[in-house]
């Protein structure tokens, strides 16, 4: 009996020998690929260190830099005036958005504010330059994912808002239009009743989106349940803009923050989503397209009237101290730490910009996805190069 | 029957040309209309408009850019076989096109089993892609030959059934006699229409679709190629001529495919709603050899159409997604659509 028990044990032992074996034959090694920096899914020289397992991911690891332009240091050379010139470039896909949180800023050191009139207008410039980034990237969100029609319809409509933004301020991409106290120039004629009907035509292009690509099964089944990040993770990432909104924290700026801006004026609605996957982020910043078109058409009703411009002094002097102003930018929380020390240049200026955080994510969300899976998030958090490497 | 007896060089030169012609044609009607005029038109926009009419001649103009270009070989690559993939993947669209016929006598080969000839051989382009991305010395390509091994085969085996059912009910693999079934057959004693199989093989028509968009890697089969993931995938390292193999290949088998699925369902080169009462291949006119290329030509772009027209409008779905939906929806279902055909076959 014992014999019997002792053979099935070492038939058992040897069984289990003959498995390892097989495993270790058949493991296969690992292979590191790197995602960039010139590849078609990072928009730009992004560069993400995958070590794959087949086609899963096991690690991944951004590195960034590679287009690192030196704009902090950069502005410690320039007069007040000159900085929004390069700040421009840094998310140049809404150029004129991260001009405002440097104007505020220096703004608030001085004590001054803009009037009225040239807040709303800011107000509208921002939104419309939040629809030209968040449209194209309903767009290129099905190139990403392989369907060519969306990005042409994207650029095709984004064109309609650049030309706005080309009227009011003579700048399709780097309008440099704003002002310590105020704005450059007030709008042109016509402009308001033109602005109201591509208001209409970019809410027609939601729906479009909404139909090809959002209500596409294939899209979904790429997309639902696809690069979760849960709402605790997202705020200890620092996340910021739809994509933690998409992990249903009810989280934004615009409406969190008493700003010299007119959000407070008008009727509108954070969205956000529970998910937290990739769908969740796509469709919050489709919402929030549809909510800026919103936000515009009210502020356009009520443009008051008035000077653009504060007194401010010919040569600006900002006065000594330091301030930090955040404002909700298309990608998320954009903030500026503006040191002055009562000189015509900042002492130092510490730029936040929202993607350099976002993607600071991506080792945690990347591990265990597969590499299509891959492009599906990194697609979804959505950064723009300039913006992470400044 | 054509009563001209030709030397045996003569119809070989013939059909050399012939079949030249019968790849060539399809595969730039394809790009020109479909892919630079349909696709440009989804997108609001309107497509080359400068080389020729309507932009007509572009097609001529972008191969003499490629044959202009440095045909680049990484240097790690295994450059023999570098050198021959595309031309493995081309040749495998010329195998495929012997076989269909454009006439009562207007084909390459007769063969008894074309089909299973035009099955097997259309699986060469496998080895091509596969050897294509191993020998680029690349990772992307890499990825790309293997998820397109994996994806080919997999398609395979729902083409090869969806076909069955179409094979019992001709009760013969001839493609020729396939038309000719069709097109003589008759509906509850109607013979207006013929019998295309497109109606009673309604669900192996919409599986071998299917399945010629995944063996065709358009989207939403792409990801081999996924541009967006894998640069190219197999395509990645290739340039100037040997792309343009390449870029051939693919347009020229979709023309192919198209050919053999119009021929398998749509009934050939017979005319939509005429068949003149002929009894059987024998009796057919002469004249049919020359409408037969233009019917089976206007066929093979409708159903081309639908192809490119999937292809731009839906994202890419994800390597396990496809697997899935090969194994447990369109096998089962065409075997389902087998099982079904035999037991009607029998009944009636």
């Amino acid at each position: 009996m014992t014999d019997l028990i002792d053979r099935q044990k070492l038939g058992y032992i040897a069984a289990q020998a003959a498995d390892a074996r097989l495993n270790v034959e058949l493991e296969t090694e690992g292979m590191t690929l790197n995602i960039g920096p010139q590849h078609p899914a990072t928009h730009g020289t992004l560069r993400i260190i995958v070590r794959l397992d087949g086609e899963q991911v096991v690690w991944a690891d951004p590195s960034a830099g590679y287009m690192h332009r030196g704009y902090e240091k950069l502005t410690e050379v320039r007069t007040y005036p000159q900085v929004t010139t390069l700040i421009n470039r840094i998310d140049w896909l809404g150029s004129f958005a991260n001009e405002v949180p440097f104007i505020l800023a220096a703004e608030r050191l001085m004590g001054i504010e803009a009037p009225p009139r040239a807040q709303v207008i800011r107000t509208i410039l921002f939104e419309l330059s939040r629809i030209s980034n968040v449209g194209l990237f309903l767009g290129d969100l099905g190139v990403q994912l392989g369907a060519v029609t969306p990005v042409f319809l994207a650029f095709r409509d984004r064109e309609y808002v650049l030309n706005l933004i080309e009227g009011a301020t003579g700048g399709r991409f780097h309008p440099n239009f704003d002002r310590i106290g105020g704005l450059k120039d007030d709008l042109p004629s016509g402009w308001v009743d033109e602005t109201r009907q591509v208001m209409k035509k970019l809410r027609g292009f939601c729906d479009e989106m909404e139909d090809l690509l959002f209500g596409n099964k294939v899209f979904q089944d790429r997309t639902r349940g696809i690069g979760v990040i849960p709402a605790g993770v997202a705020q200890q990432y620092g996340l910021s803009g739809a994509n933690l909104r998409a992990s249903g924290v009810d989280w934004d700026l615009r409406r969190d923050q008493a700003l010299p801006l007119a959000y407070d004026q008008v009727d509108w609605k954070v969205w956000t989503h529970p998910d937290g996957d990739s769908f969740a982020r796509c469709w919050v910043r489709l919402q929030e397209v549809r909510e800026s078109t919103k936000i515009v058409d009210q502020l356009l009703d009520l443009l008051p009237s008035g000077p653009v411009m504060a007194k401010v002094p010919r040569i600006i002097k900002v006065p000594e101290g330091e301030a930090f102003v955040s404002t909700e930018n298309p990608l998320g929380e954009m903030g500026y730490y503006v040191v002055s020390q009562g000189e015509l240049g900042p002492f130092r200026v510490r730029i936040r910009t929202a993607s350099f955080n976002n993607i600071s994510i991506v080792p945690w969300v990347l591990r265990g996805v597969y590499v299509p899976d891959v492009i599906t998030i990194l697609a979804s958090l959505y950064f723009i190069l300039g913006d992470i490497d400044k | 029957m054509i009563a001209v007896d030709l030397p045996y060089w003569a119809q070989s030169l013939l059909r050399v040309l012939g079949g030249t012609v019968a790849v060539l044609l399809p595969a730039g009607t394809i790009v020109y209309l479909f892919l630079f005029k349909m696709m440009s038109f989804m997108q609001s926009r309107l497509g080359p408009m400068e080389a020729g009419p309507y932009g007509s001649m572009q097609l001529f103009a972008e191969v003499g850019k490629w044959l202009q270009k440095e045909d680049i070989q990484p240097e790690n690559a295994d450059k023999r076989v570098f050198k021959i993939a595309p031309l493995v993947v081309l040749v495998s669209t010329f195998l495929l096109v012997a076989v269909v016929p454009f006439g009562p006598d207007a084909y390459f080969t007769d063969f008894e089993a074309g089909i299973f000839y035009a099955l097997a051989v259309s699986s060469v382009s496998v080895l091509g892609i596969l050897i294509a991305g191993w020998s680029s010395a690349n990772k992307y390509s890499l990825l790309g030959g293997l998820r397109a091994a994996g994806q080919l085969i997999a398609y395979e085996l729902p083409m090869v059934l969806a076909v069955i059912g179409v094979v019992i009910q001709a009760g013969t693999m001839n493609l020729n006699q396939i038309v000719a079934a069709q097109n003589a057959g008759s509906m509850f004693g109607w013979d207006g229409l013929g019998n295309p199989y497109v109606l009673t093989q309604f669900v192996g028509f919409v599986v071998f679709m299917i399945a010629i968009q995944a063996e065709l890697t358009q989207a939403p089969f792409d990801m081999p190629i996924a541009e967006s993931e894998l640069v190219s995938g197999y395509m990645t390292e290739y340039s100037g001529f040997r792309f343009l193999i390449f870029f051939i290949a693919e347009f020229a088998t979709v023309g192919v495919f198209t050919l053999i699925a119009s021929v398998l369902f749509l009934g050939g080169w017979g005319v939509p709603f005429a068949w003149f009462g002929w009894e059987s291949l024998g009796d057919v006119d002469n004249w049919m050899n020359v409408v037969g290329p233009l019917v089976m030509i206007t066929k093979m772009l409708a159903l081309s159409g639908i192809v490119m027209w999937v292809r731009f409008s839906y994202p890419r779905l994800r390597e396990d997604q496809l697997q899935r939906f090969a194994w447990k929806v369109l096998i089962p279902v065409s075997v389902v659509n087998i099982m079904v055909t035999a037991i009607l076959k029998v009944a009636f």
